[in-house]
């Protein structure tokens, strides 16, 4: 039980309650879908940019507590960053929940931290990423359906 | 370890002896975690008996040879105990002939290989392949190759909410274009079992010919392939308390004769020049190269393993574990069960408010319970349900109904975090 609530820590129950940045984003200039066919998650994310920067994000879609909740604190996270900032968050976060060895407080990660829970359930990492694949998805290349697997 | 097959000591006629039958899989005494193991996921494959394991062991141990082609003794028992093999299935499937049993890697090869030799031979364009909602992908994916290499349509058998096939519009559906059905016997994701008999009768009544995809439903009933009258059915091993990478496919011997082969190679063959080839006689002619003759060995002993058990016996003891789950599981607050026609067996479906079943997974797994959670390779069926993915618990043989409340107890922890 203790190992359960070191994944499902209260922020992560409380973005899935209640997530953020949640719907559709009128006059995106960037999107993309994800899919995590393991278990049916899908979720697509949309931003809008302004000279490099991420004025606005936005996420839709159906997914497990921690798909959605991940999804959601990373909106939050990106808001104001440059794109460029966004891929060094998605490689600190890859690392924060597959690498047993890296630190789980990463200062650079802020809330995103609570993630750490996740690298002792592999089957879940998926979960966790699919919203940051789908991102990078949308900076990368635009309109483009990304898959876990 | 002795053989359950031919004796009485394990049971009598219809009533399982749950604890002796328990102690002959070795891994159910498995702890996960420091929890003792709850397998509830016999759907996507079963645990292998003692008598399974020791005929792999004893065949690689003593019986190792290469099958059909050697004239000293070891090869001539290596084929005996294959083709011994190949009875017991037919055996086991009430088939007339063992000829007509064709050993595949697994139902997913057994449909492929209908597609690709009988299915290609016999749709062409404008014809139509009839299936149903709750078919598995692998009982979907080959017709559709299948059709769009021949121009040909798939129609589907819609279902009702309570997952039943839909019979009326069934017959609708079948006309002169239509020139196969294949049909699931029982769902992997619902538990429904569908009325085969009356599907194969009614495509008969237009010369249609049925596969039934017997992977669910060969390991929880007696299945009588000339009583369903079917033409072709398919079943996979692992899910029969055998090895994985074995299967087979019962064919009608008319129409096994009459297909072109599956794969070319050694063995399906009776000579070959650089002009030309002519083909082994069924079985042989769909068995091309070096078969998986321990796991068609191994089958062999799981058939036997479940009929010395008997499908009396065994449906009685998985009809009262449903029972006791359906009532157990729609206690649960917020629990809806997906899947509830009046011929099911084993399988209980279910999607709880609020919680997704990827999380129901994970917590019930920190409790030992090992269920499966998503869309069960049967996405058309989450689309008709509208939901994302479903927790499923499937029965077999083994399991207590100590292991539901197992189940059911660790349904709370769910609750416990997500409130
Ligand atoms: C109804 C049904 N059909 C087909 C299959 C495919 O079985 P296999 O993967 O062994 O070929 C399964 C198992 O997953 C099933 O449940």
């Amino acid at each position: 039980m203790s190992d359960l609530r070191e994944l499902y820590q209260e922020v992560i129950l409380d973005h899935n309650r209640s997530p953020r940045n949640f719907g559709p984003l009128e006059g995106a200039d960037l999107r993309a879908d994800g899919h995590n066919p393991l278990c049916g998650d899908r979720l697509s994310v949309a931003l809008k940019v302004e000279d490099g920067l991420v004025t606005d994000v936005r996420f839709e879609g159906s997914g497990c507590a921690i798909s959605k909740a991940s999804a959601s604190l990373m909106t939050e996270r990106i808001k104001g960053q440059t794109i460029d900032e966004t891929r060094v968050l998605f490689d600190r976060f890859h690392r924060l929940v597959t690498d047993q060895a890296a630190p789980t407080d990463d200062a650079a990660l802020g809330k995103l931290a609570v993630f750490a829970g996740v690298r002792a359930y592999p089957a879940r990492v998926k979960c966790a990423v699919l919203a940051w694949h789908t991102l990078r998805a949308a900076v990368d290349d635009n309109h483009k359906l990304v898959s876990t697997e | 370890m002795t053989s359950v097959a031919h004796t009485d000591s394990v049971h009598s006629a219809h009533v399982l002896d749950e604890a002796r039958i328990r102690d002959l899989f070795p891994i159910l005494a498995a702890t996960v975690g420091g929890k003792p193991l709850v397998y509830l996921d016999n759907a996507a494959t079963t645990q292998k008996p003692q008598p399974v394991l020791d005929a792999l062991s004893l065949y690689y141990a003593a019986q190792n040879a290469n099958i059909h082609r050697g004239v000293y003794q070891l090869s001539q028992d290596a084929t005996q105990a294959y083709e011994d093999a190949r009875a017991k299935v037919a055996t086991f499937l009430h088939a007339a002939d063992p000829a007509e049993i064709i050993f595949t890697r697994n139902a997913t090869e057994g449909i492929n290989l209908v597609a690709q030799t009988f299915g290609r031979s016999t749709v062409g364009e404008g014809d139509e392949v009839v299936i149903s909602t709750m078919e598995h992908h692998s009982n979907i994916v080959p017709w559709q190759l299948l059709c769009k290499e021949k121009g040909a349509r798939l129609r589907v058998v819609p279902i009702t909410d309570a997952g039943e096939l839909m019979l009326d519009e069934y017959e609708s559906l079948l006309g002169p274009r239509t020139k196969l059905v294949s049909i699931v016997h029982m769902s992997n994701s619902l538990g429904t079992v569908n009325p085969v008999q009356r599907v194969v009768e009614l495509a008969h009544g237009h010369n249609i010919p049925v596969l039934i995809d017997g992977s669910q439903a060969a390991y929880h009933m007696a299945v009588d392939v000339q009583a369903i009258g079917c033409d072709f059915y398919v079943v996979t091993g692992h899910k029969l308390y055998g090895p994985t990478g074995i299967g087979a496919l019962y064919g009608r011997r008319h129409l096994l004769d009459a297909m072109p082969p599956y794969q070319g190679g050694g063995d399906m063959i009776s000579s070959v020049t650089f002009e030309r080839t002519t083909y082994n006689v069924v079985p042989h002619k769909f068995e091309a190269g070096t078969p998986h003759i321990a796991g068609a060995i191994g089958l062999g002993a799981a058939v036997d393993f479940i009929s010395g058990v008997g499908f009396g016996a065994i449906a009685a003891h998985e009809r009262r574990l449903l029972d006791h789950a359906t009532a157990a599981l729609s206690a649960v607050p917020g629990l809806r069960l997906i899947g509830t026609a009046r011929q099911k067996a084993s399988i209980l479906s279910f999607v709880l408010d609020g919680v997704h079943a990827h999380d129901i997974g994970t917590i019930v797994d920190t409790e030992g319970v090992a269920i499966r959670t998503g869309h069960h390779c049967t996405q058309p069926v989450m689309e008709r349900f509208g939901v994302p993915a479903t927790a499923r618990a499937s029965l077999a043989m083994y399991n207590t109904t100590e292991e539901i409340d197992h189940l059911v107890a660790a349904l709370t922890k769910v609750r416990e975090i997500f409130g």
